[in-house]
């Protein structure tokens, strides 16, 4: 029964399509209804998106997860900053997860998602996505949509040209924008040239478990190492960075690093590098850096600060590391699908410059060098380069593939959207964004299998396009339709925080493997209770721990005496349901931290440290039942030196 | 019912997309053909055989309770069954119907008696859950059991034995979003 309604709902839907297509021109350009563009995104109610997207969340700290191609926004996925909807960052078991070595940072600047690849296509187990400000990369689960693990990275600051991973996810790498002192000492500033360096960070990823570790850094000259991608196919085992300031400027970068006529790629053999140091190679080098994991079965993070990191100077590894003229302060560097082209958008420039990997390697073999940057051999720019794209556009950015040798770059300065063929150059179409547009997202766009019906451009510039909100605006995004020979502009739609990449994949992907809840057998955590007849109230000096459980609709225990103004309570709550989508919440009146949101089986833990004697309620945040406003207690404060007793009870019955 | 209809819309859609083109129109599906099920229809279609079983799951599971199943069905109230609750459901066994008066059950089970059939039902449901040895707590207490329906129904306790308006509980089981207690009678009115 359900199914026939499915299936027929479909038909239906397809009917109406070949009603509306079939009939109208087929321009994009008499309006949405006309045009069948409203159909084209409409996703029914109780229906679903075709395509998961995960948009980064800039200086929100976060990734937002959407719904291509409804647009839709389903969860925002707190990574770097704290989260009171959920207690991320508030709660005992992840403050942890922002540990670094400056101390607890609860934010950061999140730029560039990428999802985990096998055989260079998206796997959809994990996604990475860089902290920019203090330089880190985080890790979550595909399965959970929770952030497993943040690795913070030594040597680097302005974490930019990361996280990319390598063709089967044996790296995640994350390359400095801002080259630094390394180690970091006390300088004049304007002693740079020379003295700061540029720190290339290839960090392994366990293939099980997806723990990270950084493997080792190569320690370039400094200049400023902007994006990357990985080879693919053929150039599977290099990552290529574009670098810009290769001026070596320290103060008025926007015109001081715009002096060179070309800048570089690096191209980068890591496979070489990472025989290198598996044979010895390399400098073990004092460092301070935070690696903080989440464990799912203790649903608890634990942070360790590393001590040491191995680098790698480039002129000890011959062979590995090339540079490839590049025009003007090249921004994206994309490789295509075949793993043949890299393509180099010089940002102050029209055209897009492409190399050829195998002229490339043509080139390294017969040792046709154009001299050396700090002892790295620079390539001619004519024997790599494969072609150049008259684009017409200004201010080429970022490049995405559809699988069917068409490429779509971004133009910041002209807004806009162009398509040209990999191979002749030749510009195919163009459509204008809304307004000057960074990165576009084709799902698996950057692998070796894209996805090619939408493209999604992320605009910097929003102004008129939404019901105005006061001066601070959220961004923009547009999603066109790529499947024909010509974009078509399909939708708008908002977008949260500052998005800069993004990463899509099919819904089959990961809607199946989705978890629903955690089993509360599975749970470890050390003050889980796994039914309610185990909650226990425990004394240690002034600090109490409150094992409590939730189940509609009742929290166990619910009234506690013989807390005392000065004791430092712990509640660590476990969630009892075993059914998807019944989280329980918890607050505390004047707790000086947020929330718990905590999800059937799991446990969370906040503190209070109670100032005043009173009696002081505590409920459920989330609507959670019909009997959720019933859903409370009370705790006893009683003056520091009262002697009072601990009681806990439920419904008069007293538990301990 | 449904289907039928959707039958007809669709063949009318046929017929006016023939009518309204007659060069080769392309055709293209904006959503996916997902698993999820319409929105035509309520929580009780949802999907998920991880979570642990809710009320009507596990009656629908129960043999004992295909007589109260068929009700339910016929009355329409799955959604309520399935929903956050908390719910704790007084479940008569099929024994429990056929002792009633011949013909009583079927006579319920025609369409023009769902509005009968369904208070009856509903007067099985409490909110909140109660499960063997809350119930014992609530007699203790001195307390009734606030049904849907608005009645207050009596629990009384004989050392092991628990009965809620004379029918005898006969085990509590868990589910996701309540309880069910087991029970030999019909709960009339």
């Amino acid at each position: 029964m359900k199914k026939v309604i499915n299936r027929t709902s479909v038909v239906i839907s397809v009917l109406l399509a070949m009603i509306i297509v079939g009939c109208s021109p087929n321009s994009g350009s008499n309006g949405a209804l006309s045009s069948s563009v409203a159909e084209r995104v409409y996703v029914a109610p109780g229906e679903q998106d075709e395509y998961y997207a995960f948009l980064s969340g800039g200086y929100s700290g976060n990734l937002t997860v959407y719904g291509l191609p409804s647009g839709r926004m389903f969860k925002e996925i707190p990574v770097f900053s704290q989260f009171p909807t959920s207690g991320y960052g508030y709660s005992e078991e992840t403050k942890p997860m922002f540990e670094t070595s400056h101390g607890f940072v609860p934010w950061d600047d999140a730029h560039h998602p990428d999802i985990s690849q096998t055989n260079g296509e998206l796997d959809g187990r994990w996604i990475f996505i860089n902290g920019n400000n203090t330089p880190r990369i985080a890790r979550i689960s595909l399965s959970t949509f929770e952030t497993e693990e943040i690795i913070e990275v030594p040597n680097s600051a302005g974490n930019h040209s990361s996280s990319f991973v390598t063709e089967n996810t044996e790296y995640v790498v994350a390359g400095t924008r801002f080259s630094v002192p390394v180690p970091q000492r006390d300088m004049p500033i304007d002693e740079y040239k020379g003295n700061f360096k540029g720190a290339l960070s290839f960090i392994s990823v366990d293939p099980e478990h997806g723990h990270m570790d950084i493997k080792f850094q190569i320690i370039m000259p400094g200049f400023n190492y902007d994006l990357s991608h990985p080879g693919r196919g053929k150039s599977h085992g290099w990552m290529f960075f574009s670098t810009y300031n290769t001026e070596e400027a320290n103060s008025l970068q926007e015109v001081n690093s715009s002096q060179n006529d070309k800048d570089f790629i690096a191209a980068i053999n890591w496979k070489v590098i990472e025989e290198y140091v598996n044979n010895g190679g390399g400098t073990k080098m004092p460092a301070e850096y935070a690696h903080n994991v989440y464990d799912e079965s203790t649903h608890m993070a634990t942070s360790t600060m590393k001590k040491e990191v191995l680098t790698v100077n480039p002129i000890d590894i011959p062979g590995a590391i090339y540079f490839l003229p590049t025009p003007k302060s090249p921004h994206g560097c994309d490789v295509d699908p075949s793993g043949e082209y890299i393509i180099g958008s010089g940002k102050l420039s029209a055209d897009l410059t492409v190399h050829s990997f195998d002229k490339m390697i043509a080139a390294i073999e017969a040792e046709k060098f154009d001299g050396d940057a700090y002892g790295i051999p620079i390539l001619n720019y004519e024997d790599v380069l494969a072609g150049t794209v008259r684009s017409g556009g200004l201010g080429p950015l970022h490049t995405e593939f559809d699988g069917k040798g068409n490429a779509y770059t971004t133009f910041f300065i002209s807004s806009e959207v162009v398509k040209w063929e990999l191979g002749t150059w030749e510009v195919l179409d163009r459509q204008p964004t809304y307004y000057s547009v960074g990165h576009l997202m084709i799902p698996g766009g950057n692998s070796r299998k894209p996805f090619g019906k939408y493209v999604v451009a992320m605009n910097k510039i929003t102004k008129d396009r939404y019901l105005p909100v006061g001066p601070e605006m959220e961004h923009s995004a547009q999603i066109y339709d790529i499947s024909g020979d010509k974009m078509e502009l399909l939708y708008d739609f908002p977008t949260h925080g500052e998005p800069h990449y993004a990463a899509g994949i099919p819904a089959e992907l990961l809607a199946p493997k989705a978890k629903k809840f955690y089993k509360l057998e599975d749970n470890k955590h050390p003050y889980a209770v796994t039914t309610p007849n185990e909650v226990t109230i425990e004394r240690k000096g002034n600090e109490v721990h409150i094992s409590m459980a939730t189940i509609r609709s009742h929290f166990t225990p619910d009234n506690i005496e013989g807390i005392k103004v000065g004791d430092k309570v712990y509640f660590h709550i476990t969630n009892q349901e075993q059914d998807f989508d019944v989280p329980h919440g918890f607050a505390m009146i004047g707790q000086n931290s947020s929330e718990l949101l905590i999800m059937p089986g799991q446990t969370k833990s906040s503190v209070w440290e109670p100032k005043k004697v009173g009696v002081w309620p505590f409920y459920c945040t989330d609507f959670c039942s019909a009997l959720h406003q019933e859903m409370q207690g009370y705790i006893r404060v009683s003056p520091r030196n009262s002697s009072i007793a601990l009681k806990w009870s439920l419904d008069g019955d007293e538990l301990n | 019912m449904k289907a039928t209809k959707l039958k007809i819309l669709v063949l009318l859609l046929s017929l006016g997309s023939i009518m309204a083109c007659n060069s080769g129109s392309k055709t293209e599906s904006s959503t996916t053909a997902s698993e999820t099920p319409s929105h035509l229809q309520g929580q009780a279609s949802v999907e998920d055989n991880e979570s642990d079983k809710n009320i009507l799951q596990v009656a629908i599971g129960s043999e004992a309770h295909s007589t109260l199943v068929v009700a339910v069905q016929a009355a329409q109230i799955e959604n309520i069954l399935v929903n956050a609750g908390p719910l704790t459901v007084f479940a008569p066994v099929n024994d429990a119907f056929a002792a009633l008066p011949e013909g009583t059950v079927d006579n319920l089970l025609k369409p023009e008696n769902k509005g009968d059939l369904t208070t009856i039902l509903t007067r099985h449901a409490a909110p909140g859950s109660y499960n063997m040895e809350d119930l014992k707590r609530e007699a203790s207490k001195g307390r009734k059991i606030y049904m849907a329906t608005g009645d207050y129904l009596e629990v009384v306790v004989d050392g092991e034995d628990v009965w809620v308006a004379g029918a005898k509980v006969l085990a509590s089981i868990q589910t996701s979003n309540g309880i069910i207690n087991v029970v030999d009678k019909v709960i009339l009115p």
